[in-house]
């Protein structure tokens, strides 16, 4: 029997328009046959995750890259927590300062990519945290 | 058999030998005349020789080496001149060095008000302003939809009140100022007029550039407020009132930075913006203004990557495909209409968080593809810009490349220094029939606007950036410190500049003084003009100025309009 697909929201909340990088991202997911929901730009953290529970995801991936990622993360992660929904990795890259990526880790966040990560990478790390989190839910 | 003429025969052959020794005679003609010109503009006073001590003449062309070349008027011509291959300018650097105007903008007004004074007193010769995400989408700093975002990523604009801070001490008649706002740029726009108006500014004399360019907007960046149609009619708005209003403020900026950034290759990038412009040019023409009123008004805006002979290439072509189309296809009869120029900025997307320090080298080679291009004005990039927003030392790095560039390497010496060259010629060429092709393309799927709705810019573009993502990560296509020569990528930290949430809090605070201070009565009456300005299809312009002298802030305006023309939704691909 076939493993069943991945499902990643790809998120861009706040007005950051750059969305080079959500893209890429977005389409590398899909290639390697994950399920992909991209929400396009300008996005508040009630509309993200509101979609992320009507899509019944197991990943939400952020793309920031206009520095409001402090307010961004936190929020989506709260809003995720009272929706009930405690099984979604919230993952996500973007010019985000190392010491920043620790203290969303702190706070429950998944890895953060900064640039320069190669797709692959954020591939594996989807992949691994589903086998190890989801896989034997099913 | 015909009988023989040899008179006539003669005569024809004679004939013949007056054409093409005209012919021959054409560019040594042309030359005297250029030449003319160029003894009768002031020069900068420099050194134009060589570090060997040899003078150095400002252009030089076939004949300098020997060669006739019969094309040379028809495809490069002379600076200055159509089609304007070599340089809109007659004398190009050997007048004027290009502005350096780096981009700028962090915090509330009064910050970068402060960095402003830094760069000028550092040598740099014009700003240009950086918005934050909230202004960039014609959001109040107080608005919901600002929270997180206030003064992080530019600085912070919510009125003329903020206008008038950001240039306190800064004389607008003086230093040239670019902003780069899209969405609302009628309202920045007018903000920066009335503050002008304030200093004193004749408004007639007054220079500066928005970059206005709202269908890039809709392909690559992003900042929009309304649908294409309403924001066409507002840029038209714009370009009828400066024509009297303001005639010497270059009221676009047609932008291929952020359509490059965003993934584009560089003939996709010359295409897409030309293209642009193009629009912009029927737009006006349009609403019954000559093509000769607003056309000398718009500017260009390119981006300057890594693949140097292509970047020097797309500026040369640029230039001569917007005269042929200007002159030929839209009927401009005035030089200054088919004069294509343009601001460059290196490219943000080629720097790297890996071993930043190599990013002044990137910036470097970028810099000078632009300066051998024959850019009007530059922004070179700070090293640490893939990081956050610049420190005043990667600013003053990233200055020092440019004045590096201008007074040491001596490439300012001669003009257009790569003409001739057989690859940057047979390049140039070729750019010029790629970007035809994308225009017919284009005029197939019903032009810019339609191309938009359908989303086939965008689809374009993010095809164009996985390509490249997947050559870098195949290794095909090597980055220094991505996927080769990676020594060094441990070392991460260089210093980064930090906006802490005390800017949101100092600006908030700035605007609910002001929303106290001003006639709310009087705000109110403007802002219901606008608005039935906006119903009745009148000019906005004027309307729009008094709103904001009355001090109607950002947010007031954009909801005042889109209660009239709604808001964009973009189509969602990947």
């Amino acid at each position: 029997m076939s493993e069943r697909k991945i499902r990643v929201l790809v998120g861009k909340p706040g007005l950051d328009g750059h969305d080079r990088g959500a893209k890429v991202v977005a389409a590398a997911l899909r290639d390697a046959g994950m399920e992909v929901i991209y929400t396009g730009l300008h996005q508040t953290p009630e509309q993200i995750v509101n979609a992320a529970v009507q899509e019944d995801v197991d990943v939400v991936a952020l793309s920031i890259l206009s520095g409001a990622h402090m307010t961004l993360f936190p929020r989506v992660l709260k809003l995720l927590q009272e929706a009930g929904v405690d099984h979604v990795l919230l993952t996500g890259g973007g010019i985000i300062p190392s010491e920043d990526m620790e203290k969303l880790q702190v706070m429950g966040v998944g890895r953060l990519f900064g640039p320069g990560t190669s797709t692959s990478e954020a591939v594996d790390y989807i992949r691994e945290w589903f086998a190890e989190h989801r896989a034997a839910d099913e | 058999m015909s009988k023989r003429n040899p008179e006539a025969e003669g005569k024809g052959l004679s004939a013949e030998l007056d054409r093409l020794k005209a012919e021959m005679e054409r560019p040594r003609r042309e030359r005297a005349a250029w030449l003319g010109r160029y003894k009768a503009t002031p020069k900068r006073d420099a050194l134009f020789s060589t570090l060997s001590g040899r003078e150095l003449a400002p252009l030089y062309t076939p004949q300098d080496v020997g060669i006739h070349d019969a094309s040379y008027s028809e495809k490069l011509g002379f600076p200055g001149e159509y089609p304007f291959t070599r340089g809109p300018y007659t004398t190009m650097y050997r007048t004027r060095l290009w502005t350096m105007r780096q981009f700028s903008g962090y915090g509330t007004a009064e910050e970068t008000n402060e960095r402003y004074k830094y760069l000028l007193d550092q040598g740099q010769t014009g700003l240009s302003v950086a918005f934050d995400f909230p202004t960039l989408m014609g959001y109040d700093s107080d608005d919901p939809h600002s929270e997180g975002e206030v003064g992080v990523c530019g600085v912070a604009i919510s009125s003329l009140a903020d206008m008038e801070t950001l240039f306190d001490g800064i004389p607008l008649k003086d230093v040239s100022v670019s902003m780069t706002i899209n969405g609302p740029a009628m309202m920045l726009y007018s903000f920066l007029l009335a503050t002008a108006e304030k200093q004193g500014v004749d408004l007639r004399q007054f220079r500066g550039t928005i970059q206005n360019d709202i269908l890039k907007e809709y392909m690559a960046q992003h900042a929009w407020i309304f649908p294409p149609e309403p924001a066409l009619k507002i840029i038209a708005d714009i370009f009828e009132w400066s024509s009297t209003g303001a005639p010497k403020f270059n009221t676009i900026s047609i932008s291929g930075y952020h359509i490059r950034e965003a993934g584009a290759t560089a003939v996709q990038e010359l295409a897409y913006t030309l293209k642009n412009g193009f629009t912009y040019v029927e737009k006006g023409m349009e609403r019954g203004l000559d093509v000769d009123e607003f056309a000398p008004r718009l500017s260009f805006f390119w981006d300057v990557h890594n693949d140097f002979f292509e970047e020097v290439a797309k500026f040369r072509a640029a230039r001569r495909i917007w005269a042929r189309h200007l002159r030929e296809k839209y009927g401009a009869r005035s030089p200054e209409s088919w004069r294509l120029r343009t601001h460059a900025q290196t490219a943000g997307v080629s720097l790297m968080a890996q071993q930043p320090e190599n990013n002044i080298a990137r910036v470097a080679y970028q810099g000078l593809a632009a300066v051998l291009g024959g850019t009007q004005s530059l922004h070179t990039n700070a090293l640490d810009e893939t990081l956050a927003l610049p420190t005043e030392k990667a600013v003053r790095i990233a200055l020092r490349t440019q004045q590096i560039l201008a007074y040491e390497t001596g490439v300012a010496n001669v003009i257009d220094p790569l003409a001739g060259s057989y690859y940057v010629e047979w390049l140039t060429d070729r750019m010029e029939d790629d970007a035809e092709a994308i225009f017919a393309e284009i005029d197939g799927l019903g032009g810019a606007v339609a191309g938009i709705e359908e989303g086939y810019f965008q689809r374009q573009i993010a095809l164009s950036a996985e390509r490249f993502q997947q050559e870098v990560e195949s290794n095909q296509r090597i980055i220094v410190g991505i996927n080769e020569f990676t020594g060094g990528n441990e070392e991460v930290d260089v210093d980064t500049l930090k906006i802490g949430p005390e800017i949101e809090e100092k600006q908030r605070a700035r605007l609910a003084d002001l929303r106290a201070r001003r006639d709310a009565n009087a705000v109110e009456r403007a802002l219901e003009r606008l608005a039935e300005a906006a119903e009745n299809d009148e000019n906005l312009m004027g309307p729009m100025l008094d709103a904001v002298r009355a001090y109607a802030t950002l947010g007031e305006l954009r909801y005042a309009l889109e209660r009239v023309y709604g808001r964009f939704r973009e189509p969602v691909i990947f």
